[in-house]
C-alpha cells in the first residue's frame, strides 16, 4: 500500500511523518522519531510499556494506527522530562525505588501523569485502578503504589503542609 | 459456604552460588585521567542493582566516593570472563573480584602518591573525601583526581587493577553425595495470611512476612526491592502463574503474553520483612547473595496457610481455584 503523510503535535512540537499504513504510533514513536522512552514490551496491548497520552489521555501506542493521531497533541516520557533534572513523578519513583529493571516504568509514569491529572489526590484504589494496565515483574507494585502517592503529596502541596518529603 | 482464614509458614536457606566444573569471575579496573575508576566486567545487570552494589564495593575498597565508579559490564566481546549473572551469585562472587581488583589499583594509586608527596606507600592514606593524604601531616595532600591525571601524564604510570575470584569445582563424594557447591548461604522464614472463598476457590494473600538473613547489606534499599518484589514473585507463582496449566495436556495453554495469568496491583499484599545481618567469611564485606530465595519462601508459606485454611492441600503449583474446589469436594 501507498504510505502516507500523518501530521499530528508531539511533546509539543509540530510532526509530520511518511508512514505504511497501519504503522503503530509505538513503532514510528521509536523508529522515526527517536522517541525511545516509549518501550516496546508484548506489542499487543497486554503490558502498558508503550504507553503515551493523546489529548492528556493514556493509551497503548503498540495497538494505536498513527492515522488516528492526525492532528492530535501525543505526549511520551520526553514530553514531560524537564531538560534540567526530572518530573516531581519521575523524582518520586527515582526516591521510592518505584523500579528495578525499569522497562515498565515509562509507562507508569504517563499513567500517573494523566491519573493526577485527572484526580491530583488519588486514593490507593484509585492508584490501583490507575496501574492495573501496566505490568511489572521486578517492583511487586507496593514501591509504585508509593511513588504514585509521594507525586501526588507533593504536586497537591499536602506533602509540604505535613512536612513529608 | 464461607470465607476461611489460615496462615502458613516456611523457611528458606538459600545457597550463593553453585558447583559448576569451578565457578570463575573477572574484574579490570583503571583509573582515567579526570580520577574516575572503569570498573570492567561481563556480569549483566538485570535490574537487581549489580552496577550500584559493584559500584560501591569498588568505591569502598578504593577509598573513593560511590559516583566516581563508572561501571562498563555485559559486553562478552571486551569484558574480562564471568560466568553470569545467576544463582544469586553475582554480588559475592563477582564482588569478590571487584575487591581483589581495587585493592591492586587503590596500591598502585598509593605507590604514585607516595613519591608525590614523598612519603612511603604505607603512610598514605585517601580521607573518604577524594583526597590522598600523608597520615599524621594533613598538610601533604593532594586530590585523587589530580593524582590520577598526573599518574598518567607526569609519572607515566596506569593506576590498575586486576581481579579474579574462583570457586573451585567440588567433587561429589560417591559413597555421601556430599559436596560444597556454594559460597555461602542465606536464610529467610515467611509468614503467609490467606483467606479462602468456599464458593468460589478464589485465594486473597493478606500479608506475606518475613524475616531474612542475608549477610552484610551492601545496600539496604535494594535488598528490599528484591524482598519484596520476590515476595509479589512468589505469590504470582502460588497462585497464578503456569505456561502448562493441565501438563501433560496442552489444554488451556496460554497462546501469548495477554493469556498469561498474573497477579496486578490489585492482589497486592501486605509485603514486609526485617533483615538480620550475619556477615559472611568469604563474601566481600561479609556479602550473602539475596535474589531468587525471596521467591522461594512465599510460595510454600501460602500453600500451607491455605491448608491452614480450608484443610485442602495442594502440592502441584499454581494452586488455581479449581484444585480449591476439587479439594474441598473430595474432603
Amino acid at each position: 500500500m501507498a504510505s502516507v503523510i500523518v501530521n499530528f503535535e508531539l511533546c509539543g512540537r509540530d510532526v509530520e511523518v511518511l508512514v505504511q499504513p497501519m504503522a503503530t504510533l509505538q513503532s514510528v514513536l521509536r523508529n522515526q522519531l527517536g522517541h525511545t522512552a516509549t518501550k516496546e514490551g508484548c506489542r499487543q496491548g497486554g503490558c502498558g510499556s508503550c504507553t503515551v497520552l493523546v489529548d492528556g489521555e493514556p493509551m497503548l501506542s503498540c495497538l494505536l494506527p498513527v492515522e488516528d493521531v492526525a492532528g492530535r497533541r501525543v505526549t511520551t516520557l520526553e514530553g514531560i522530562t524537564p531538560i534540567d533534572g526530572l518530573d516531581p513523578i519521575q523524582e518520586a519513583f527515582l526516591e521510592s525505588n518505584g523500579f528495578q529493571c525499569g522497562y515498565c516504568t515509562p509507562g507508569m509514569v504517563m499513567v500517573t501523569r494523566a491519573l493526577l491529572d485527572h484526580d491530583p489526590q488519588p486514593g490507593r484504589e484509585a492508584i490501583v485502578e490507575a496501574i492495573s494496565g501496566n505490568l511489572c515483574r521486578c517492583t511487586g507494585y507496593q514501591p509504585i503504589i508509593d511513588a504514585i502517592e509521594k507525586a501526588a503529596d507533593r504536586l497537591s502541596g499536602s506533602g509540604e503542609q505535613t512536612g513529608e518529603r | 459456604m464461607a470465607k476461611l482464614r489460615g496462615t502458613g509458614i516456611a523457611a528458606v536457606n538459600y545457597p550463593t552460588g553453585m558447583n559448576l566444573g569451578g565457578d570463575p569471575s573477572q574484574a579490570l579496573i583503571h583509573a582515567t585521567t579526570s580520577g574516575s575508576f572503569v570498573v570492567s566486567l561481563s556480569s549483566s545487570d538485570l535490574g537487581q542493582g549489580l552496577r550500584t552494589v559493584i559500584g560501591q564495593i569498588a568505591a569502598e575498597t578504593l577509598g573513593v566516593a560511590a559516583d566516581e565508579i563508572v561501571i562498563d559490564t555485559a559486553d562478552t566481546d571486551t569484558g574480562p570472563h564471568c560466568m553470569g549473572t545467576f544463582a544469586s551469585r553475582a554480588t559475592h562472587r563477582v564482588g569478590n573480584a571487584v575487591r581483589a581488583a581495587a585493592l591492586e589499583a587503590r596500591a598502585a594509586l598509593l605507590d604514585v602518591a607516595a613519591e608525590e608527596l614523598g612519603a612511603c606507600a604505607e603512610e598514605i592514606v585517601t580521607d573518604g573525601h577524594g583526597n590522598l593524604l600523608v597520615a599524621g601531616d594533613p598538610r601533604r595532600c593532594i586530590p585523587i583526581a589530580e593524582m590520577a591525571s598526573k599518574a598518567q601524564f607526569t609519572y607515566g604510570r596506569t593506576i590498575a587493577g586486576r581481579g579474579s575470584y574462583m570457586k573451585p569445582k567440588s567433587p561429589v563424594d560417591p559413597e555421601t553425595g556430599a559436596m560444597d557447591p556454594d559460597s555461602t548461604e542465606a536464610h529467610a522464614c515467611t509468614v503467609a495470611e490467606v483467606e479462602v472463598d468456599t464458593e468460589t476457590g478464589q485465594v486473597a494473600v493478606l500479608s506475606i512476612r518475613s524475616a531474612y538473613e542475608v549477610g552484610r547489606q551492601v545496600n539496604p534499599a535494594l535488598v528490599r526491592g528484591q524482598i519484596v518484589g520476590g515476595a509479589f514473585m512468589g505469590m504470582a507463582h502460588a497462585l497464578y502463574e503456569t505456561t502448562e496449566p493441565y501438563y501433560p495436556s496442552v489444554e488451556h495453554k496460554p497462546k501469548d503474553f495477554s493469556e498469561y495469568v498474573l497477579p496486578g496491583p490489585a492482589e497486592l499484599p501486605e509485603i514486609d520483612a526485617v533483615v538480620l545481618e550475619i556477615p559472611s567469611s568469604t563474601g566481600p564485606y561479609g556479602v550473602k547473595g539475596v535474589g531468587e530465595m525471596t521467591a522461594n519462601s512465599p510460595i510454600p508459606a501460602i500453600v500451607n496457610a491455605i491448608y491452614h485454611a480450608c484443610g485442602v492441600r495442594v502440592d502441584d503449583l499454581p494452586v488455581t481455584p479449581e484444585k480449591i474446589l476439587r479439594g474441598l469436594e473430595a474432603r
